[in-house]
């Protein structure tokens, strides 16, 4: 239970002159809810952006899994079994809902341009393969009757919730998800935590940036808290919410 | 030695002018995104409309050079008018097309460019009048003709004035802004089509001025002689970095010299398998080297995804 | 259900009859107009090849009548006097496809990072390259004949089966022309079918997806620069293909051929139509290739029954029409003339 999944190792990134992450260390353990916080601008975004290989740190670095993730290498994150779902939602709007988490399961399918060309027994069979578990996860998601809307067509909230079944799509080890519920109302919020605690019972690790510090403080086993590129502690919800410090930099910002 | 700096000053005469042309290209192209195709036409169109004034202005019996400061304003001008309507009639439509449309419109009007050229000046080489007299200069074994230094007096003071002009001007400051990001330009108030307007005219007069050069240097124009000038003056603003004007500017001469340099010496690189008309082929094998290295140019500003 | 499927066995019954009809309608106006058939057919080819590269994977490229280039020149020089060498062509084919392939891979492997604009500039820089080479590697060892061309070149042949000259069979005698439009209407379907299937795939979903946002392709575990080089090489290949057929076909390839106002033309073909949807390709490679034909049959005549004489060179009217209808077409259908119909939407929903 306590086996460590992700360690950051004193990773720094700048931009220009601003200090974006100061030699973050962090780890994230198998099967828990890690919850990242801080104001905003406080680098959460950019520790997402080193680890999936977007930004190449300026120094240190990550152990997934036992081995290191190699920077500047985005898709090789995603093979290794990191997904994430970003900020500003990034899905790919001329595509359905279904085929947005089609593409979700390349990573884990091979069938090559032969397989396309020829569609042989076993191409046919992985593409029926694929239809099949894109369908289960937009009902995991709730999303299913929306399957053949246009993505850019779904409302914010199943826009959302798209992005999280694209990302489950590539069977991750480690769901990262950045501000998921930003711009939801109450109702939404509570689904989504409904959804995210599904999500680690069934196996996967969360690693959850979020503004909402009271869904952070309910739905994780750990926070750490990041104010101007700094970690500022890391602990559990209970001792992180009474640290003078954090109390500080959320009135200071 | 002699030789390598005779090269040298080629490239730079050479060079000169296609800095003049880039610019045209990397100002459009840094403020909407464009690759005007149609540019190295006008600047062909410039040369054409210079030597048909110049020429019937001697014939009328005008002094040489007066026919010449004549042949050259009438031919910025020309091409000012055609800079202008080729953004207001074939490119403003296309604002929020999709990112192909306006190229493949530019390609369209190059190609109307090139033939209405061919049906007005005929498909024959056309002489130009020489406007100089030939003087020839010396220095340290390598000479050069008062035609080279105008060239390349003229096209620096032009770039400086251009530098001016976008620097400490208020029209070039709206054009700063709306490279920088036309949606908050427009909110502070830059009026976007005068500005995009006025980089097509500016761009244009400056390609007036190159053709009006390339043509009293080589002292022949024909309706073709765009496409390659307009190719290379290309490479060298995406050799600089496109959208960056001094970029533009020092890989035109670059470019150049380079290209001076390469017909030079290509034979004795080769073992003489390749001689000197292999020379159009420097321009793209270094700007594929290059970008290979530096895939935002040489001093073009790297542009990061912001995820 | 059973109407549905009666309507379409119908509607691809149809097609058969006027595809296998549409060389002996032509041939009525003059084996000409077989040959200018033959052509519009080849461009399709051309272009659905390329509506890989643009449409599909959304990649620029302005060079791709280079890879047609070395397809053509790769056929000239296998089977023509000027080296003496007659190979057949399920030989020449495949190697002429796997340079092509080759050629793509290697242009594409370090330029395929670069942003759209710069890759159309390099990609164009490829093409002029290839043109200069085959223009001057006549000398000091000759290879390509320089501006001469290569003449003489075999025509396709499957055995003692040529598909040059005439030839009766069951009763009816079969042009060149003929027998070459069959050879490339079937070509022309297969590549049909490899657009359809290939756009419908694990693959053609990650061309899709790396068009919609490269970052977020990279980020569900696309190896874009793979997939990116992947469609690039497949345009390549059907580009090598195409110019092994023309090499045969014309019986002379000349650096001419390979300028790049035929790059171009293909590039056209697949914006006009409608980037990306396979019937509207189709179309603009159909209408780029007719009508210059129709016009440089009419326009001569015209002007002589209209003034009495020749005012403008038919060749530059010619041109100068292909350039107008560009502009006109982009500016009032800029997703072209026969867009799918999810760009139709988007383009309508931009406007509003
Ligand atoms: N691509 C970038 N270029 C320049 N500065 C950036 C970039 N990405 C982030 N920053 C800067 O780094 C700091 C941290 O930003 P970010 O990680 O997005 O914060 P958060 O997600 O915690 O709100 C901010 O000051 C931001 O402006
Ligand atoms: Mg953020």
């Amino acid at each position: 239970m306590s086996e460590v999944l992700l360690e950051a190792k004193a990773v720094a990134k700048h931009f220009g002159g601003v200090q974006a992450l100061r030699e973050v260390s962090l780890s994230i353990r198998r099967g828990e809810i890690y919850g990242l916080i801080g104001p905003n601008g406080a680098g959460k975004t950019t520790f997402f952006n080193c680890m999936t290989g977007l930004y190449v740190p300026d120094g240190g670095g990550f152990v997934f899994a036992g081995a290191p993730l190699l920077a500047d290498a985005p898709h090789r994150a995603a093979e290794r079994g990191i997904a994430r779902t970003f900020q500003n939602i990034r899905l790919f709007g001329n595509m359905t809902a279904l085929e947005n988490v089609m593409v979700g399961r390349h990573v884990r399918t091979g069938a090559g341009i032969f397989g396309a060309m020829f569609q042989n027994a076993a191409t046919r069979a992985e593409e029926a393969a694929i239809r099949q578990k894109a369908d289960d996860l937009l009902h995991y998601v709730r999303i299913e009757e929306r399957a053949d809307d246009l993505a850019r067509n779904l409302s914010y909230g199943d826009q959302r919730r798209l992005e999280i079944a694209r990302a489950l799509a590539t069977d991750p080890k480690l769901l990262c998800l950045d501000e998921p519920a930003a711009g939801m109302n109450a109702t939404e919020t509570a689904e989504l935590r409904e959804l995210i605690d599904g999500i680690r019972s069934d196996g996967t690790t969360v690693l959850l940036i979020e503004h909402d510090v009271k869904l952070v403080m309910g739905l994780c086993d750990r926070v750490a808290v990041l104010d101007y590129g700094a970690l500022v502690i890391e602990d559990v919800p209970a001792v992180v919410q009474k640290d003078q410090r954090v109390i500080e930099a959320y009135l200071g910002a | 030695m002699d030789i390598l700096l005779q090269q040298i000053i080629n490239g730079l005469v050479q060079g000169s002018i296609y800095a003049l042309v880039a610019l045209g290209y990397t100002m459009v192209y840094g403020i909407m995104g464009l690759i005007n195709f149609a540019h190295g036409e006008v600047v062909m169109i410039g040369t054409l409309v210079s030597i048909t004034v110049a020429g019937s202005l001697i014939e009328a019996g005008m002094p040489v050079s007066l026919a010449g400061m004549a042949g050259l304003s009438a031919s910025v001008l020309a091409c000012m008018a055609l800079g202008w309507g080729l953004e207001r009639i074939a490119y403003r439509p296309l604002r929020n097309a999709p990112r192909l449309t306006p190229l493949i419109t530019a390609i369209g009007m190059s190609i109307v460019l090139q033939n209405l050229a061919m049906m007005i000046w005929g498909r024959n080489y056309l002489t130009f009048p020489s406007f100089l007299p030939k003087i020839d200069f010396e220095l340290a074994g390598a000479n050069f003709t008062a035609i080279q230094v105008i060239i390349v007096v003229v096209s620096a003071t032009t770039m400086g004035g251009l530098l001016l002009l976008v620097y400490r001007t208020k029209l070039g400051m709206a054009m700063r802004a709306t490279a920088q990001n036309p949606a908050v330009a427009s909110l502070m108030g830059v009026n976007i089509n005068r500005v995009i307007a006025a980089a097509f005219v500016i761009g244009s007069a400056l390609g007036a001025l190159a053709g009006v050069m390339v043509g009293s240097y080589y002292e022949i124009a024909h309706y073709q002689m765009g496409f390659m000038l307009g190719l290379k003056a290309f490479t060298a603003a995406v050799l600089g970095g496109i959208g960056n004007l001094a970029g533009a500017m020092l890989g035109g001469v670059l470019l150049g010299i380079i290209e001076a340099l390469g017909a030079g010496y290509i034979g004795d690189l080769t073992g003489g398998f390749l001689g000197s008309n292999y020379q159009d082929i420097f321009a793209f094998v270094v700007l594929i080297v290059v970008l290979m290295f530096k895939p935002s140019g040489l001093f073009g500003e790297k542009t990061g995804d912001r995820a | 259900m059973t109407s549905r499927f009666f309507r379409s066995a119908v509607g691809i019954g149809l097609l058969a009859v006027a595809l296998i009809a549409l060389p002996f309608v032509a041939a009525l106006g003059g084996q000409a107009w077989v040959r200018i058939l033959d052509f519009a057919i080849l461009y399709i080819f051309l272009a659905l090849g390329l509506n890989i590269v643009v449409g599909f994977a959304g990649l620029l490229d302005l060079g791709y009548i280079a890879f047609y280039a070395v397809g053509a020149y790769t056929w000239a020089l296998l089977a023509s006097p000027h080296f003496g060498l007659h190979l057949p062509i399920w030989v020449i084919l495949p190697i002429g496809a796997s340079l092509a392939c080759l050629a793509g891979v290697v242009l594409g492997s370090p330029t395929l990072k670069l942003r759209g604009d710069y890759l159309a500039i390099v990609t164009l820089g490829f093409g002029e390259i290839v043109r200069i080479f085959l223009n001057n590697l006549n000398a000091p060892i000759n290879i390509t004949n320089g501006p001469q061309g290569i003449t003489l070149i075999d025509p396709v042949a499957f055995g003692s089966f040529k598909f040059s000259g005439t030839t009766q069979i069951f009763g009816l005698a079969l042009s060149g022309p003929q027998k070459y439009y069959y050879l490339l209407v079937t070509l022309a379907i297969l590549v049909v079918v490899i657009n359809l299937r290939l756009q419908h795939s694990r693959i053609g979903r990650a061309w899709q997806a790396i068009r919609e946002d490269e970052v977020a392709a990279k980020a569900v575990g696309i190896n874009t620069r793979n997939i990116k080089l992947l469609a690039f090489a497949m345009g390549a290949s059907f580009g090598g293909i195409a110019g092994g057929i023309f090499s045969a076909m014309q019986g002379f390839v000349s650096p001419e051929s390979f300028s790049l106002i035929e790059s171009i033309m293909v590039l056209s073909m697949v914006v006009l139509g409608g980037m990306g949807h396979i019937p509207g390709v189709i179309l603009g490679a159909v209408l780029l290739s007719i009508l210059p034909e129709a016009l440089r049959y009419g326009i001569g005549p015209l002007q002589t029954a209209v003034f009495g004489k020749m005012l403008v060179d038919p060749e530059s009217l010619r041109m100068l029409a292909f350039g107008l209808a560009l502009v006109l077409v982009m500016r009032f259908k800029p997703a072209g003339l026969w867009p799918s119909p999810t760009r139709q939407r988007e383009l309508a929903e931009a406007k509003s």
